[in-house]
């Protein structure tokens, strides 16, 4: 108790100290007069609940662990759930009802909840394409948004210049967003992971930067409008068809109603999500996609194994700028306009939250993330202003209570089976 | 090149020395935590952010005084915001760093990156979002040139803010080369472990590392809060890349290094929005970022760093 108080007051100093120039005074400007406001509640209470901490931080810890101990994830349900998985034929049961679930709930959902569950796949597809090399292959990269936007904007582009469909761009912006990612990572690779965080994120402000000036070419910050949403071959949405055109409900002579082409737009999203997550899931199978792990782990046992870490970086960038490239066109046709002011680093931040929340290299974890930090916002809009930064504060937390996150990766590995009677 | 072109070089050159002083100074923050724990301190743009928020505030509140004497503003102001930014770089590291010494390389960047988010929302809730803004102290300044020419502008600001920056760097060189805690920091960069069982409290010297690192992101923050006269709770964010950008350019790890980075890109910014258009500098400081990376991926005064299993 001798040692536990000063230390307690200590901190309570040091509290006052970081409280009272951001929370206890506020700069007011009026004009040319400038006065002080001064707002002592925050700074006191700050500085009482740090002393208390302080203060029973040795009881709090010991209830804390205790109360851990009393939890267990050792249920028989758990078991007998474990157990099933196991079993060869029921190993895809869980992704088949999921998938079945997710087809069939738009059609009993409202429209809103449809429009913002749309959102959360494009969040879910970037999650994933980020993965790739945050999570396999052990790269930080800061910049996402960039392909994200490049991918948004060359649909845009085609499609108001040249008059290309969705379907036409679609790999179009996946190849343009896949060619920046290379030549991003050309030089960039050669060299020590951490640069590549600074490079990336000096890249995104770059590309920020160009949208926002290149007004010729992309609108500068007015951004680009009226972008065609995608048709379903050759079946368009809107009430009444563009010249030479023909529209869904007319074709299949149902009465129009603006709710077919919110579905419809989730349904692209969740193919899109499907199709990405099959594709990732046969590369983490294939050497490249172990070779992304193993130099994760030690890139010199890599390197002494004959197999070329820039090679293999350089793939992992450029396969995952394809899917945030995939993503930006999505994202351009949904919203039917796109400006920089969604490209932000704040955005690359989100993706990179949602990778730490759901677990890098998980990824169950990361849609589970995705959908809950586009979902969560809109359900507590009261709250908004402190999203940014419960969000700064969980990706510290996270980091030093669960820095393999919600849902931990599975690593794979073999097990020898249990003889069933002992050897003669 | 004719005269008044060459005075407009000139004028981009004290321009870009000013600009370049400040880099430097946050750019040293960068440098000495990489030197030592071999980390990316993201937050330190937002350490510098709030260096430049203290200092508008304790200029406001000398001023509700009624103090007007230039030296004891300044003097004032730098001893403030050093303490409560310095309060911030060590409360950082503590909260944020020490728990995650020993993981893999990844987690403490991206620990840096949360708390980046976090000071940046935290000083948006306490000042609000908006620009602050108040009267220059010091004014004035010194015109060369031909009367009815381009005349140079070398501002008594400008003049300051280089003193103050000599001074701060002497004093951290000194600090380095000289005491017995600047000899344990050097010893610490070279091999932690080593300098810990040689009986150096390596944590100790971690903290001070972020606290000195700190206490040049405030004299920064105060320098440029009496420059400019504007702060925003987003300044630290370009900021911070630019310093980084300048850490790196010198190479990072190297103190004087980035001193000289900072210059460099300094002038190079000042050069790029005077000759090409000004919402091109940055791009021009990343594109020297990459271009250096490509022909020099150890800086300009680094070492290049061999990886031992």
């Amino acid at each position: 108790m001798r040692r536990v108080l000063p230390e307690a007051l200590l901190a309570a100093v040091l509290t006052a100290v970081l409280a009272v120039p951001i929370f206890g005074l506020r700069i007011h400007v009026d004009g040319i007069d400038v006065s002080l406001d001064r707002t002592p509640t925050p700074v006191i209470v700050a500085v009482v609940v740090v002393f208390l901490l302080r203060l029973f931080q040795e009881p709090l810890r010991a209830g804390w662990a205790r109360a851990r101990l009393s939890i267990t994830w050792q249920h028989p349900l758990a078991d007998a759930l474990r157990r099933t998985r196991r079993q060869p034929g029921y190993r895809a049961l869980p992704w088949t009802l999921l998938l079945i679930a997710a087809v069939v709930w738009p059609f009993t959902a409202s429209r809103g909840a449809v429009d913002i569950m749309t959102l959360a796949l494009i969040y879910v597809m970037l999650g994933l394409g980020l993965n790739i090399v945050v999570g396999f292959a052990g790269l930080l990269v800061l910049g996402y948004a960039a392909f994200y936007a490049v991918g948004a904007y060359a649909y845009a582009l085609l499609a108001q210049h040249f008059g290309l469909s969705f379907w036409l761009s679609l790999p179009i912006a996946g190849a343009l967003a896949a060619l920046t990612g290379f030549l991003l990572g050309l030089p960039v690779l050669r060299l020590r992971g951490d640069y590549l965080a600074i490079v990336t994120l000096g890249f995104g402000e770059i590309t920020r930067l160009l949208l926002n000036n290149l007004n010729v070419l992309t609108g500068g910050p007015d951004g680009i409008g009226n972008i065609p949403r995608p048709t379903l071959f050759g079946l368009e949405f809107g009430r009444r068809a563009s010249e030479g055109g023909a529209t869904f409900h007319e074709f299949f002579g149902i009465d129009y109603s603006g709710e077919h082409a919110v579905i419809f737009l989730y349904l692209l999203g969740l193919a899109l999500v499907v199709s990405i997550l099959f594709v990732i899931d046969r590369l983490q199978r294939m050497p490249l996609g172990r070779a992304w792990e193993a130099l994760r782990e030690d890139e010199i046992a890599c390197r002494s194994l004959g197999l070329n870490p820039t090679v293999i970086k350089l793939s992992a960038l450029t396969l995952s700028a394809v899917f945030a490239g995939l993503a930006g066109a999505f994202f351009a046709a949904r919203q039917g306009y796109i400006n920089p002011e969604s490209f932000t680093f704040i955005e690359s931040a989100m993706v990179l939250a949602i990778v730490v929340l759901g677990g890098m290299g998980s990824q169950f974890g990361i849609m589970l993330a995705a959908i809950a930090i586009t979902a969560l916002p809109e359900l507590a809009r009261e709250f908004n202003e402190y999203r940014m930064l419960a969000f700064g504060l969980v990706m510290v937390l996270m980091m030093i209570w669960r820095p393999q996150g919600l849902v931990p990766a599975v690593r794979p590995r073999l097990e020898l089976p249990e003889r069933s009677e002992p050897a003669p | 090149m004719s005269g008044s072109s060459l005075l407009e070089f000139i004028q981009q050159a004290i321009n870009g020395l000013t600009l370049g002083s400040i880099y430097a100074l946050i750019a040293i923050g960068y440098t000495m935590v990489y030197g030592i724990i071999g980390m990316i301190n993201f937050a330190h743009g937002e350490i510098y952010m709030i260096g430049a928020y203290v200092g508008l505030l304790v200029i406001t509140v000398l001023g509700l005084f009624g103090v007007d004497s230039i030296s004891l503003i300044l003097l004032a102001t730098l001893a403030v915001s050093i303490l409560v930014t310095g309060s911030y770089g060590w409360t950082v590291e503590r909260l944020a760093y020490r728990p995650l010494r020993g993981s893999p390389r990844l987690v403490p960047l991206i620990s840096a990156i949360g708390v980046s988010i976090f000071l940046q929302n935290y000083v948006q809730l306490g000042q609000g979002a908006r620009d602050v803004s108040m009267q220059p102290v010091l004014t004035g300044g010194w015109r060369f040139g031909p009367e009815d020419g381009f005349q140079v502008y070398l501002s008594y600001m400008q003049v300051l803010i280089a003193a103050v920056t000599v001074v701060s760097m002497t004093v951290l060189t000194l600090f380095i080369s000289r005491s017995r805690m600047g000899r344990a920091c050097r010893a610490c960069s070279q091999d932690r472990a080593m300098a810990n069982l040689l009986g150096i409290d390596t944590d100790r010297v971690i903290a001070l590392t972020f606290v000195l690192g700190a206490a040049l992101a405030a004299v920064a923050g105060v320098l440029v809060s009496m420059y400019y006269g504007l702060v925003n709770p987003f300044i630290g964010f370009i900021a911070g890349l630019k310093a980084f950008t300048a850490a790196v350019l010198g190479g990072i790890g190297s103190i004087p290094g980035a001193m000289l980075g900072g210059v460099v890109l300094g002038l190079a910014e000042s050069f790029a929005s005077a000759y090409l258009r000004t919402e091109y500098k940055d791009v021009v400081a990343f594109a020297l970022l990459i271009g250096v990376l490509l022909v020099r991926p150890s800086g300009l005064l680094g070492r290049p760093d061999v990886e031992k299993v």
